[in-house]
């Protein structure tokens, strides 16, 4: 990837609203990703971050609006062409137990694989490389039934990671992981952000995670766009006080100056 | 390991094979029975030493029936591997969610027009399938959901419609009763290779399909929206798998009837044997199903010898305990 690529835009939202039957989930939401840049998604429960990841990876259709990936409609990829550019992690759920978990981290290559489902030497490759990033090779042969939902939710991202996209979602990645595991996550995707330019889409609930990991922030309330910019003025105390409904404080870290916010107990 | 489960499956199915042409009212020594097929082979030729109707046995009756029932088993197990990894339930059977109801229905709403040409059975069959699958899956379905219990409430609603329906037929075509009532309890209505040349072009294409479509089976075991997110075109796969599915369920039907069970029971076993990889149990699932027919279809006929009974009175025999079994085991398992 040039460095002229660098800044443009690869996600942008338009005005989209998304409902669940009768249930409005997203209310006219704006906003876009460049290229190289985490963008933290965060919101009270309910706010429409899950909605928002389903309605780009093409699972949910816009009700109105619309969403241009690489300045294409999302509507008109195939999910194969769709898979090739954008990349999700799920929040980790009991699914596929009775894989394991490489067959798992392969499925990542679900387009590259064929019909038959045989995978290439560069197919290998990629999972082993994943695995390895995500510290699950030694898991290699255990089924997904059988491992920890945080171990679930590493395999989960080497399946991405594998996919080997320029774009990323992630819904909540750093849930059932311990502290250590949350940090090594975050970090390989600052460092993969670096690396690769890739464009980064996250949903998460740890307000100082996503203060200290994204490039800016946008605050979901309601299935509408509160605020969106950097996290020191998305994470404001009246922010969060008014949309989380809870009394918290913020300051600057004295050596690192990110910005952290604490609740009032 | 691969190879291994593959030759251990196919051995039982050589063996089986070999047995259900040899045993029956009339037993055939293996040697004799070998012989007499070789000598069919043209580079082969062994002289008589044994009674002139045993080649008529074997040639007309034993061999014919016994590949027809080898790929009905082949054929319900493979569906009912590809149904249960479709549906992501464990209890997705032709014969449970009522597609191989709906498919005899298809097969005998064509017999009832006496004049109608045998070709066109496994056409009704497969129409009949169709539509079943489809009402089944519209009424079992609860959001985005297929829950267990809908489908096999769903199917065992449609099904038994359509064996009332099926019925009905029977009782207003009379002159057919009786084949009927054997094709109903899943025994073969028509003896000699004519069955065997119609159905065999669909088992083939139903069962290769089914075959290649192992893959994207594995992939939709995480869920329909992780399928489409790693890029799979859920939809398109769904209908082609029915399809398959429901071409190979009626082709197996449309000659042998409705038989329960084969296909829960053997993808089952398969399963908690060699895993949940979908490349490898739909084809071990279509061997090792013809090995269970046959097993089955044997003992249907030696039990009561020279009396045969309908070999699906001797797989619900089997199979409805082996389901009440998967039924009361709560809790999910691994090798599911």
């Amino acid at each position: 990837m040039s460095a002229k690529n660098q800044g443009t835009t690869v996600l942008d939202i338009r005005s989209l609203s998304a409902a669940y039957g009768e249930v409005t989930a997203l209310n006219k939401v704006s906003l876009s990703v460049k290229r190289g840049e985490i963008l933290g998604l965060i919101g009270p429960n309910g706010a429409g971050k899950s909605t928002l990841i389903r309605v780009l990876s093409g699972i949910l259709k816009a009700k109105t609006g619309e969403v241009l990936l690489n300045n294409l409609n999302i509507t008109s990829y195939t999910p194969s062409q769709r898979a090739r550019v954008l990349a999700v992690v799920p929040q980790a759920r009991q699914l596929g137990g009775a894989f394991s978990v490489e067959q798992a981290v392969l499925l990542g290559r679900t387009v590259y694989l064929g019909f038959l489902g045989k995978p290439s030497k560069l197919d290998l490759e990629k999972t082993y490389w994943a695995m390895e990033q995500t510290a699950v090779t030694h898991l290699s042969g255990r089924k997904l039934a059988e491992i920890s939902g945080g171990e679930q939710q590493r395999v989960l991202l080497a399946r991405a990671l594998a996919q080997d996209t320029p774009v990323m979602l992630l819904d909540e990645p750093t849930n059932h992981l311990d502290l250590r595991y949350q940090v090594n996550l975050l970090s390989l995707l600052k460092s993969l952000v670096k690396k690769q330019n890739l464009t980064v889409l996250m949903a998460m609930h740890d307000l100082n995670q996503v203060s200290g990991t994204a490039d800016r922030v946008a605050l979901l309330v309601d299935g509408c766009l509160h605020s969106i910019g950097k996290p020191e003025d998305v994470l404001t105390p009246e922010n969060i006080n008014q949309t989380y409904q809870t009394e918290v404080e913020s300051f600057n870290h004295p050596r690192t100056g990110k910005h952290y916010i604490f609740p009032m107990m | 390991m691969k190879k291994r489960s593959f030759l251990i499956v196919s051995g039982m199915l050589v063996i089986a094979f070999v047995l259900s042409i040899a045993l029956g009212a009339v037993t055939i020594p293996l040697g004799s029975a070998l012989r007499i097929l070789l000598g069919k082979l043209p580079w082969f030729e062994f002289s008589g030493i044994w009674p002139e109707y045993f080649e008529t046995i074997l040639w007309e009756i034993r061999l014919p029936h016994t590949i027809l029932v080898a790929l009905t088993g082949a054929a319900l197990a493979g569906s009912g591997a590809a149904f249960q990894g479709l549906f992501r339930n464990p209890l997705a059977d032709p014969y449970l969610i009522g597609v191989a109801s709906g498919a005899g229905l298809g097969a005998i709403a064509i017999m009832s027009f006496s004049q109608a040409d045998k070709y066109l059975i496994p056409v009704g069959a497969f129409l009949g399938a169709l539509g079943t699958i489809y009402a089944v899956y519209t009424l079992a379905k609860v959001g985005r959901m297929v829950p267990l219990t809908t489908l096999i409430l769903a199917g065992v609603a449609i099904g038994s419609f359509t064996a009332a329906l099926t019925s009905f037929l029977m009782l207003v075509s009379d002159q057919m009763i009786l084949q009927a009532m054997s094709f109903l309890l899943g025994g073969s209505t028509v003896a000699g290779w004519e069955p065997l040349k119609i159905a065999f072009p669909y088992l083939l294409i139903g069962m290769t399909l089914l075959v290649f479509s192992g893959h994207s089976l594995n992939v939709l075991q995480f869920g329909e929206e992780q399928a489409q997110q790693l890029g799979l075109d859920v939809e398109k796969i769904k209908v082609f798998i029915i399809v398959a599915a429901s071409l190979t369920t009626a082709a197996a039907v449309s000659f042998s009837g409705v038989i329960g069970f084969v296909g829960l029971v053997v993808p089952h076993v398969i399963r908690m044997i060699w895993g949940g990889n979908y490349k490898r149990l739909i084809p071990l699932s279509i061997l090792g199903g013809g090995f269970t027919l046959l097993i089955s279809d044997l003992a249907a006929r030696i039990v009561m010898a020279p009396r045969s009974l309908p070999v699906g009175i001797v797989t619900a025999l089997v199979g409805a305990p082996f389901f009440l079994w998967i039924l009361r085991r709560a809790k999910r398992e691994v090798f599911w």
